[in-house]
């Protein structure tokens, strides 16, 4: 069905490796999220999965068989576009209906296709509208079912949330997610955002210049960062690091410590600071709090935590909670 | 320009020049609607009277109008087939990554930087010619007898020289088109498995249709009136076998020095280009708004 393995693969533009070489293995039907900063080279492993890019070297295996030199459309995947990339002078049901086309399949067989996945996605009212004339979850929807009518072994997704604005990107995300339960195809999505990362995967693939940085569950990740990257990286707001005399107390060169995992006090605490910028959400107080001797850290608190800014507070570390690393930055377990 | 005041200010400094613009065009269409009522010969100067519609009725009843009408038809759909399937295919093969990219979209720009009376003498005396012409040595070559193109097929000639004068233009704007294409457009094709033929047909060509109709439209203006590469290379002979409108008028006007009839040419000419025009317009609107 439709796992992917990816063997020693890499993708060198001119003299600049972009992928040095990269080993990764995706059962049927995960839904795999690589995610990285922006230049990481997410997209063009993606790119190289679906062909859309000619490997430097390696191989790329799909089903079984040897995918590396095959045109894409031959992989039997189908890609969901940031841009969506719909046919503008097309309708919607031609759009969803275009790759049967190609394929010369029966007017009718397609006609059932396309009323099906219109039905799926709900867009059955708008098939005779042209792209222009639909908001951009409409659109973003249209793009999955041009992806879907194919049946392909797995969908591809580059980073196909990036264009819409915050409401609707929680309900595509919810979307595409019961999509994955319904059809449980493979699905592999780039993002550069960890909480779509978080929310939607089965197994993240945290990438950093080109390299796998970690490969684990969303939780695996949260809990057992193998490194200062992926523990920077995973995580909202950000993980505090503190290197020097405060980390040597737990045997590490640097210690990481998350918002949610700093108890805070009035009174007293570990360490001593000021009170910075505090960001009431409502639910969650995130404090960005000038600690003494180590710099700004930030303390996630409960909603109705009275302080503002210039008061003096006192933060704790929860000693069970904390993330040591070596000099290399690698973490001591 | 909020306000009445300004408006009215605007509409007060921009009067002189719409004034002018009009005068400009009315005079000589006045005068030449005038003119075309009178028996105007130039070789009889002072003995103009009032004719009615008689030179009308002499020029459109006339055998060179009929053909004149018909080879400015064939030199416009001519040259437009040509410049359009040619514009796209050089546009195509110009899109393509290739070495010395620049120096040869230079060399097919260059065409249309040359006037049209020396690219129809270049045309005339260096390809066409049937003694020294370049066809003529290529023929012999083969050991074919050289073709007259001038005097075997003056009609396919003009619209050849005028062609390849027009081709760089149509490429240039289909090429800016072409080069507007969405890259993620085509690679969902790719992905979707259209193959290279599929994605011309149903990704290319729908994306150019509006630069297909810009080129149309302004290549159809400037090729209504052909004038400059008749007059150098076959002067609208053999007969009248590549005189176009614009020739017949000045044929009877300069040759015959019969200012009255051209005049009625030159009235008809206009309605014609504007039932022309009026087509046209229906035909941008319709690409333009979709």
């Amino acid at each position: 069905m439709g796992n992917i393995t990816l063997r020693n693969v890499s993708k060198v533009f001119g003299a600049h490796a972009v992928i040095p070489s990269i080993d990764l293995n995706i059962n049927d039907g995960e839904f795999v999220v690589f995610v990285g900063p922006s230049g990481c080279g997410k997209s063009t492993l993606l790119r190289l999965i679906a062909g859309l890019e000619d490997v430097s070297d390696g191989e790329i295996v799909i089903d079984g068989k040897n995918a590396t030199e095959l045109p894409p459309a031959q992989r039997g995947l189908s890609m969901v576009f940031q841009s969506y990339a719909l046919y503008p002078h097309m309708s919607v049901r031609s759009n969803i209906g275009f790759p049967l086309k190609m394929a010369n399949e029966d007017k009718a067989v397609i006609d059932k296709k396309v009323a099906d996945a219109a039905r799926v996605l709900n867009l059955t009212d708008y098939l005779d509208r042209k792209p222009r004339q639909l908001s951009g979850g409409q659109r973003q929807r249209v793009a999955i079912g041009r992806a879907i009518v194919r049946q392909p072994k797995a969908f591809l997704f580059d980073e196909p949330l990036s264009n819409l604005d915050a409401a609707l990107r929680v309900n595509m995300r919810l979307e595409i997610s019961q999509l994955h339960q319904d059809l449980k195809t493979t699905m592999v999505y780039v993002t550069h955002d960890q909480v779509e990362a978080m929310t939607m995967a089965d197994k993240i693939v945290v990438l950093n210049r080109g390299r796998i940085e970690q490969v684990g569950s969303p939780l695996d990740l949260y809990h057992k960062p193998d490194n200062l990257f992926v523990a920077g990286f995973i995580g909202s707001p950000r993980m505090n690091f503190v290197s020097g005399a405060p980390a040597a107390a737990y045997q590490a060169h640097t210690m990481g410590i998350r918002p949610e995992h700093l108890v805070l006090s009035k009174e007293n605490g570990t360490w001593a600071g000021t009170v910075g910028v505090a960001e009431h959400l409502g639910s969650d107080t995130f404090l960005h709090v000038n600690v003494d001797n180590i710099g700004t850290m930030t303390a996630r608190v409960g909603g109705d935590f009275p302080v503002t800014h210039g008061d003096r507070v006192f933060l704790t570390p929860d000693a069970q909670r904390v993330h040591r690393f070596d000099d290399k930055g690698l973490a001591v377990r | 320009m909020a306000t009445l005041h300004t408006r009215s200010a605007a509409r007060l400094m921009i009067a002189p020049s719409v004034l002018l613009l009009l005068a400009w065009m009315i005079v000589p269409l006045a005068m030449t609607i005038y003119f075309s009522f009178l028996r105007y010969n130039l070789l009889m100067p002072g003995m103009e009277e009032f004719a009615g519609f008689s030179n009308y009725k002499y020029f459109l009843t006339d055998p060179a109008f009929f053909q004149a009408l018909f080879n400015t038809l064939a030199i416009v759909l001519g040259v437009l087939f040509i410049t359009v399937v040619g514009g796209i295919a050089l546009a195509l093969l110009l899109d393509q990554p290739m070495f010395g990219q620049g120096i040869v979209r230079i060399l097919v720009i260059a065409p249309f930087l040359i006037m049209p009376t020396v690219a129809a003498l270049v045309w005339k005396n260096m390809f066409m010619n049937p003694v020294n012409g370049l066809f003529a040595w290529l023929a012999k070559l083969f050991g074919l007898q050289p073709f007259d193109f001038l005097a075997n097929a003056p009609l396919m000639s003009v619209i050849l020289i005028v062609a390849w004068q027009w081709l760089p233009f149509a490429t240039l704007i289909l090429l800016t088109a072409l080069q507007s294409l969405d890259e993620e457009q085509k690679e969902a094709a790719q992905m979707d498995g259209a193959s290279a033929w599929s994605r011309f047909i149903y990704l290319v060509l729908p994306h150019l249709s509006r630069a297909i109709t810009v080129v149309i439209l302004i290549q159809t203006i400037f090729l209504l009136s052909v004038f400059a590469e008749i007059l150098v290379t076959t002067n609208g002979g053999p007969g009248t076998q590549s005189t176009n409108l614009t020739f017949l008028v000045y044929a009877q006007a300069l040759l015959q020095f019969d200012v009255g009839g051209a005049s009625a040419g030159g009235i008809i000419a206009v309605i014609l280009a504007n039932i022309v025009a009026f087509f046209l317009m229906r035909m941008i609107g319709k690409t333009l708004e979709a």
